[in-house]
């Protein structure tokens, strides 16, 4: 009988863990989840870095985290569409076609794919927001590709691209 | 078949019975209207082809010889090395599964290829449904009523991209030529503030219609609700009217308010209840909901799924019909009896596709069991191999047919979209039979009034077309065409050639450029002259380990286009052809869309095509085949398409 008090107290204990343990995995404000997600996007480190330099990342589900992604596409949309607009003005006449393609480019992709991708995260309809993340790809590799020379946008075209490419990997997960 | 000894000399509108699908019974009825009288000048039947030699896929140099002589019928070889094969690229880190446009990296030498208008005005269509601008997706409650046949579709506004969705609006006599009506609905209630989407329409048989659509409340939770036309009387059902106590339906607490939507048609059960289905999933196995109702007011949930398959994901716009195994008539959806199978269609938010499986349907285990589980819902047989989402189909009970409407998405990028000011077109309705002959799937076809578009013929006799060639065929231009061929293989080529393990897969077999001892073999649409562009479709055979042939179907965008946004995959499957039958194709080309069946609809293939040369009067037509050892022998008619005028036509109501 005396074996009892331990064993139970024994029995607690464990339990407890096993309780404090598994409520871990479910909750979803978890530093576990955004690695998860990133795990399955191109680009694991810019992924880390993009989320967590928004606060609302640690407590986001996997919709939350998408419309992060978004956001930050939205930047980068609108850095290079400053840089289109400092270019266009000074650029050498061999640039200036390639120059208004990206301006096209990158007005389709602020004027169309972020709004859609925003909506249908919001709205429960991701495959959308998947398409508007594809597109945003291909819109700043039509940008970069139609240089014939060094391109100028680069930089802003690679950043562009790799959020929007981590955006789509990330709305997979809801499809 | 009987067939007429075709030569140079043929009389004029001299008909040649194609097997052209399910009604193999029925004449092919020359174009009504204005189109009677054709000039006989022109192509039209002489057997006038000239001979181009094929010249490499970047345009031509000086080598292109132009035959025009009919006595001088020679063949060019097709060197091997001119067709080389598409460069797929690195996809790093891209799943299967991924969205095709990801896949859109064909980046050859990096040219900006930049669309300028006159590109983008040819994309519109001339017969296939579309808004004048903007964006549209899902079909919505097809319905005949009244004399007419009505179409709503999920349209955006503001914009050629998906958001802010309403429902568009048409009505047309003859499924073709369209009528454009006013906005149906909006998003004017809290219960579909964010979304008028997707709904199926149910005529009751007191006449009475039924619209049950899906709406995205002002807390963005999934419902469905009830809408019914203001006026019976009125044939256009300009003014609907919203159930004032919607939602009548709200997520169960098992589901996820993002996954409930598109409730179906209904249909009798046997105890006088409507039944309906609403797709959704749990984790990611897709599954059908099931719901009874009296009034489409209240409904039951009825315990048990219609049918449920893992990793399928979430199931949207569910579509539940009976098919006759005996006759080739549609049936009411509420049909039931011995001669019925059930048919079971999802369209998987995974992977952008429409499945369908063929079963049996017990209404009191609330069970669908497919014939196949091998083939079940979302695993096996698709209606289209191509671009074609979230279609639905609907009774027509004028002519006791099932009707199919599929929306038919862009395949370029977001850019030329806002360029050209819209995004999407419907696919030609199509009716749907079971296909009585294979027992196993059913049979798509345009439906019959597509054929009233037709105006001049072009007929090709027994066309033989070498190993390795490629053949003009002298019609004019080939931008709005409906084409049906048959081809057949060389009975002594098929004989000689070895058996084959070769598994061909029309998507990673590397398209028409790749060349197999049977195949590929077809048709070039949408070419320019000296092919810097162009279409293939066509067939593939592989003579198995059995010595038994099997066929596949495909349609080759690798090289439509020298843009460098636009997808180039390649869509196709295997098509079932029974013993005595020869391969046979129709293929509707209407400007960016091209629509193919093969062997009268079991195996069909919609593509979007974008190319920057052949367009306008440089779109040319040719036949192919680029067999290492099969002879070739093709018999088609081609007709020249008029245009439906379609946004010619609007009713604007007075505000």
């Amino acid at each position: 009988m005396t074996m009892l008090k331990p064993i139970s107290f024994l029995i607690l204990i464990v339990c407890t863990n096993f309780v404090v343990i598994e409520c871990r995995t479910i909750q979803p404000n978890d530093e576990n989840l955004i690695q998860q997600i990133c795990k399955k996007t191109p680009n694991y480190a810019l992924c880390i870095q993009y989320l967590h330099s928004d606060p609302k990342a640690p407590s986001a589900d996997v919709r939350g985290l998408a419309l992060i992604m978004v956001n930050v596409m939205k930047n980068k949309a609108n850095i290079a569409i400053n840089k289109i607009h400092q270019l266009i003005g000074k650029s050498p006449p061999d640039q200036k076609e390639a120059l208004d393609n990206c301006a096209d480019n990158y007005n389709a992709i602020v004027v169309a794919d972020i709004p859609e991708a925003t909506e249908a995260l919001l709205k429960g309809n991701p495959k959308f927001a998947e398409d508007g993340a594809n597109d945003a790809v291909v819109e700043a590799r039509g940008c970069e590709n139609g240089f014939k020379g060094k391109s100028p946008l680069t930089a802003e075209n690679n950043a562009m691209r790799d959020a929007s490419a981590i955006t789509a990997a990330i709305v997979r997960n809801l499809l | 078949m009987d067939r007429t000894n075709n030569s140079n000399h043929d009389v004029p509108f001299t008909y040649v019975s194609l097997p052209i699908g399910p009604h193999e019974d029925e004449a092919l009825v020359e174009s009504r209207g204005k189109w009677k009288a054709r000039p006989v000048v022109f192509c039209g039947l002489l057997v006038l082809v000239s001979l181009v030699a094929f010249n490499g896929y970047k345009g031509s140099n000086g080598n292109i010889t132009t035959l025009t002589s009919n006595e001088d019928l020679k063949q060019k070889t097709i060197h091997s090395h001119k067709w080389k094969p598409v460069s797929r690229g690195v996809s790093a880190g891209v799943s299967e599964k991924s969205n095709r446009l990801f896949t859109k990296s064909n980046n050859i030498g990096g040219m900006l290829f930049p669309w300028n208008n006159t590109m983008l005005a040819w994309q519109r269509t001339a017969f296939h449904f579309q808004p004048e601008e903007n964006w549209m997706n899902d079909p919505n409650g097809p319905l005949y009523y009244k004399g007419w046949y009505h179409f709503f579709y999920q349209y955006n506004p503001n914009g050629a991209f998906w958001g802010d969705i309403v429902w568009g609006h048409a009505v047309s006599r003859d499924l073709i030529h369209w009528i454009h009506l006013p906005l149906a609905m909006v998003a004017d209630e809290w219960y579909d503030q964010n979304g008028v989407w997707t709904g199926s329409a149910t005529i009751l048989p007191n006449g009475d219609i039924i619209m049950l659509y899906t709406g995205a409340t002002d807390a963005l939770v999934q419902v469905q609700n009830l809408a019914y036309p203001a006026d019976l009387s009125d044939p256009l059902l300009i003014d609907w009217i919203k159930y004032p106590k919607n939602p009548v339906l709200v997520p169960p607490p098992e589901i996820e308010v993002y996954d409930f939507r598109d409730p179906t048609t209904a249909w009798l059960t046997s105890q006088g209840k409507w039944r309906i289905s609403i797709g959704s999933k749990m984790n990611k196995t897709g599954i059908a909901l099931v719901y009874d109702t009296k009034d489409f007011k209240t409904f039951e949930r009825i315990e048990g799924i219609l049918r449920a398959v893992p990793k399928t994901g979430m199931w949207e716009c569910v579509d539940f019909f009976p098919v006759s195994t005996k006759l080739d008539i549609g049936l009411d959806t509420s049909a039931r009896g011995d001669d019925v199978k059930y048919v079971m269609k999802v369209s998987l938010d995974d992977d952008r596709h429409d499945y369908y499986a063929l079963g049996t349907y017990d209404e009191n285990g609330v069970d669908f069991v497919p014939d196949d589980t091998n083939k079940d819902v979302g695993t096996g047989l698709r209606y289209d191999y191509g671009v074609f989402y979230a279609s639905k189909t609907f009774y027509d009970q004028s002519k006791e047919r099932r009707v199919l409407w599929s929306w038919i998405g862009e395949s370029d990028s977001e850019d030329a979209d806002v360029a050209k000011g819209w995004a999407s077109l419907m696919g030609i309705p199509r009716t749907i039979v079971f296909d009585k002959k294979t027992g196993s799937n059913l049979l798509q076809w345009p439906v019959e009034e597509v054929e009233r578009l037709r105006m001049k013929r072009c007929k090709f006799h027994n066309e033989k077309v070498m190993p390795g060639s490629v053949v003009l065929l002298n019609i004019g231009s080939a931008s709005q065409l409906d084409i049906e061929a048959e081809f057949n293989i060389d009975k002594k080529d098929i004989e000689k050639i070895k058996q084959t393990n070769e598994e061909y897969n029309c998507e990673t077999s590397g398209g028409a450029a790749n060349r197999g001892a049977l195949g590929p073999f077809g048709l070039l649409v949408l070419a320019d002259e000296g092919l810097s562009e162009y279409t293939p479709i066509y067939f593939y055979v592989v003579k198995g380990s059995n010595g038994n042939l099997k066929t596949s179907f495909c349609s080759d965008q690798s090289r439509s286009s020298l843009a460098t946004d636009v997808d180039k995959s390649i869509f196709g499957s295997t098509v079932p052809v029974l013993e005595g039958e020869k391969l046979s194709l129709r293929i509707l080309v209407d400007h960016s869309i091209v629509e193919s069946f093969a062997q009268g609809g079991r195996t069909c293939v919609t593509s979007r095509v974008y190319p920057t040369t052949a367009i306008y009067e440089n779109a040319q037509l040719f036949l192919f085949n680029n067999a290492t050892e099969a002879t070739v022998t093709a018999s088609l008619n081609v007709w020249h398409m008029n245009s439906a005028f379609i946004n010619d036509k609007q009713v604007k109501l007075k505000s």
